[in-house]
């Protein structure tokens, strides 16, 4: 313990170097965009705080929220909007046009809107054959349907074969505030619990799966669903006390976490044992190497309450159909700020980075 | 997931742990070199550090088999694949390597056909798939993932596939074992052994670190139990003044390795003069390329390759820290020149890389009691 206790005037030096550095805002420096910068991590991290947020100086938008909230005569509305972009655009558990509604529902959701309403605009490829396309308006429709969103407006546009993959389809979503929800990225204070909605990496893996790029035989479904009945279901049992959510999608609960970590400049401790995964989602994360913290979810959701609310909260979302394996997965601490820990189920701690890239594969 | 599980448990663990306390003597300080990436890869994932007393490190070797590609060899690459009609193909984590102009990753960004696989088998049959194009397997590897890749290139020879070749920069374990013992400078109690590499060669290789520079070697697998255990028995083998290489990981590896692997691998490969690695140096008869009867799928004959060597940055101490003699913090440029985001160095390109890890982690270790 005695090396530990003495740091170097020169350790501390670099060690507070670093802090620095890490309390900066990204920057945006690459020269051109690649795949990085779609994946969640670090990268995509650069170019929102880096080049969008600076550009367009939004006070709302710089609250980084899943949707952003806009007062009109004393009535709150939250929007978002999500571009979609699957390959392929069918996959077991669901589809593009399933995400599409789901996806942007959820952002509302999570902000603690009741979803009202879509637009709904569709990029398709020369080509793309008809029968493919009205099975995805039908799914969409149908989850719009299951979620209680009506479509109110659209727009198609056609581009030459080669781009778009079949077809892009992007969605903004318009949702009123719910009363019972005071929600913010920033409200998270130690001692608040850490409720995890249920199994993790479904999305993700069945996406992976679904590519046929490894000979890898798995029944894993994609978790699509509309996130408002656990969110409802939580505002009822802990109101006030349910300090911030999240939809844990791309980049998975460990992206979320650290976002909320640093937003709040507070530190988590999460245990690895209580996070639910489902036996062929863990199997298959084995086999990849793929850490299923870092997997997308569409249909989990991340919430915080204060510890007097969490017996409660945990129960009412249990009680959620799809929610049944819901956690109390860990709570907020205070130091180190910004940094989220994982108490590992062999018994050791470590640290829940960031992911800098996509999650790839590691090959040894 | 079974036949796995049992070696997570984590009361076993704490017996261990134990142990590994009872045999370390107050007020001395162990240094234990893992030589292969995949056990830094469990040591973070488990945390199996946290469960070390204070005075046990553990330092990671130059056994990631990504981070010592050296940045010509990167540049080489980025080159083949900028060719018309080349669909390149590698290894994921191979892609965010920086070169001395960017990684892979840019070089698809820029337009290059670059294509992550998960097997060289794959990459063959993107060759057979698109026949009119060149497809380029990008290898590297210990003798873990060599085999593999002399497999995929008899298959292609057999099969008459003349669109593929392959970019050969497989490395071998031993010979910058070897540099790092030499140097007069290394720090270091014991090595636990590397469990892939030696299910192909086997324990014998290792036999020379005990005899020529009385060090103990346990070669380990790669769950967090098997790692604290071949600690333990580094560890005992210190305390009764012993050393010999151990096998932890008798359930996978024998004596004599793959004996079936070693000959595929002699007939597709032979070694090169040297080979240089990121923060090493050149190192002699460390790397693999195609041999004669396999020229004609070497990509590096069938393109032209820059072949240009570009130095290390001057100021970056990698191979210092490799060896154990200085700590991350004390090199010149990390954290400042040097940051994961911005990697200069071998340590810092992988998340595993001491100096990554430091960068990441350091911080949290000094304020473990606090949490």
């Amino acid at each position: 313990v005695a090396d530990q206790a003495t740091v170097s005037d020169r350790e501390q030096r670099i060690l507070r170097i670093i802090e620095t550095a890490r309390g900066k805002r990204a920057k945006f420096r690459d020269e051109q965009i690649n795949m990085a910068h779609g994946a969640g991590g670090k990268a995509t991290q650069s170019l929102i705080e880096g080049l969008l947020a600076p550009a367009f100086e939004s006070e709302t938008l710089n609250e980084m929220a899943d949707a952003g909230a806009v007062k009109v005569d004393g009535v709150e509305l939250a929007m978002t909007t999500d571009s979609y972009v699957v390959k392929p655009l069918r996959f077991p558990g669901g589809s593009i046009g399933e995400l599409a509604v789901n996806g942007t529902v959820n952002d509302l959701s999570v902000a603690g809107a009741r979803p009202l309403a879509l637009s709904l605009s569709l990029v398709l490829e020369e080509g793309l054959p008809a029968d493919e396309l009205r099975a995805e308006v039908e799914a969409i429709a149908q989850a719009a349907r299951a979620a209680g969103v009506e479509i109110i407006a659209g727009d198609t546009k056609v581009v030459e074969r080669g781009h778009a993959d079949g077809m892009y389809v992007c969605t903004t979503g318009i949702g009123r505030r719910d009363p019972r929800a005071s929600l913010s990225p920033s409200a998270l204070r130690p001692g608040d619990r850490i409720l995890l909605s249920g199994g993790i990496g479904e999305h993700g893996t069945a996406i992976m799966l679904a590519r046929g790029e490894f000979e890898l035989d798995a029944s894993i479904e994609s978790d699509t669903r509309s996130l408002w009945p656990a969110v409802d279901a939580l505002l009822e049992a802990a109101g006030h006390d349910l300090r911030c959510m999240r939809d844990a999608t791309r980049g998975g609960v460990a992206s979320v976490l650290n976002e909320l970590a640093r937003a709040s400049s507070v530190a988590m401790i999460v245990r690895e044992a209580e996070i639910p995964v489902a036996p062929p989602v863990a199997g298959a994360a084995e086999i990849l190497g793929i850490d299923p913290l870092y997997v997308a979810n569409e249909g989990k959701l991340v919430a915080f309450v204060a510890p007097e609310a969490a017996a409660q909260a945990l129960e009412a979302l249990r009680s959620v159909s799809g929610c049944e394996q819901a956690a109390e997965i860990g709570e907020v601490r205070t130091e180190p700020p910004g940094m989220v820990l994982v108490q590992t189920s062999f018994g050791g701690k470590r640290v829940m980075d960031q992911l800098v890239g996509d999650p790839l594969p590691r090959i040894c | 997931v079974k036949f796995v599980d049992e070696f997570r448990d984590a009361e076993l663990g704490q017996v261990v742990a134990r142990e590994i306390l009872s045999l370390v003597e107050p007020g001395r300080h162990y240094k234990v070199m893992e030589v292969c990436g995949g056990h830094t890869h469990s040591i973070y994932k488990y945390g199996v550090d946290d469960l070390l007393p204070a005075n046990v490190e553990l330092v990671h070797g130059p056994g990631c088999p990504v981070c010592v590609i050296p940045m010509g060899r990167v540049d080489d690459g980025i080159a083949v694949a900028h060719n018309d009609g080349v669909i390149f193909t590698c290894f994921g984590d191979m892609m965010r390597v920086p070169g001395s102009n960017g990684s892979l990753l840019d070089a698809k960004a820029a337009g290059a056909d670059i294509r992550m696989v998960y097997s060289p088998l794959d990459a063959l049959r993107i060759a057979k798939q698109n026949p009119e194009r060149e497809v380029v397997f990008f290898a590297i590897g210990f003798e873990t993932t060599a085999p593999s890749t002399a497999l995929t290139l008899k298959r292609a020879k057999m099969e008459g596939v003349k669109n593929f070749s392959c970019m050969c920069s497989h490395v071998t374990i031993v010979p910058p074992l070897r540099a790092l013992l030499e140097s007069p400078d290394l720090r270091l109690d014991g090595f636990i052994g590397p469990g892939h590499v030696s299910t192909v060669v086997g324990a014998r290789p290792f036999e020379f670190i005990p005899a020529d520079y009385d060090k103990p070697v346990v070669i380990a697998g790669f769950e967090p139990l098997d790692i604290l255990q071949a600690i333990a028995m580094i560890l005992r083998q210190v305390d009764e003044d012993r050393c010999e290489v151990e096998n932890q990981y008798k359930r996978v590896v024998p004596y004599e390795g793959n004996l079936r692997a070693l000959e595929v691998m002699a007939e597709v490969f032979e070694l090169r003069p040297h080979f240089e690695w990121r923060g090493l140096g050149f190192i002699s008869h460390s790397g693999l390329k195609l041999s004669g009867a396999y020229a004609d799928l070497d990509a590096e004959l069938r393109f032209s390759v820059p072949g240009v060597r570009v130095a290390d940055p001057k100021a970056c101490q990698c191979g210092e820290v490799l060896k154990g003699v200085i700590k991350p913090w004390e090199c010149k440029v990390f954290g400042t020149a040097c940051t994961p985001e911005r990697p200069i160095g071998t340590c810092m390109v992988s998340s595993e890389g001491a100096c990554a890890a430091y960068y990441n982690y350091g911080r949290f270790a000094r304020e473990r009691e606090v949490v």
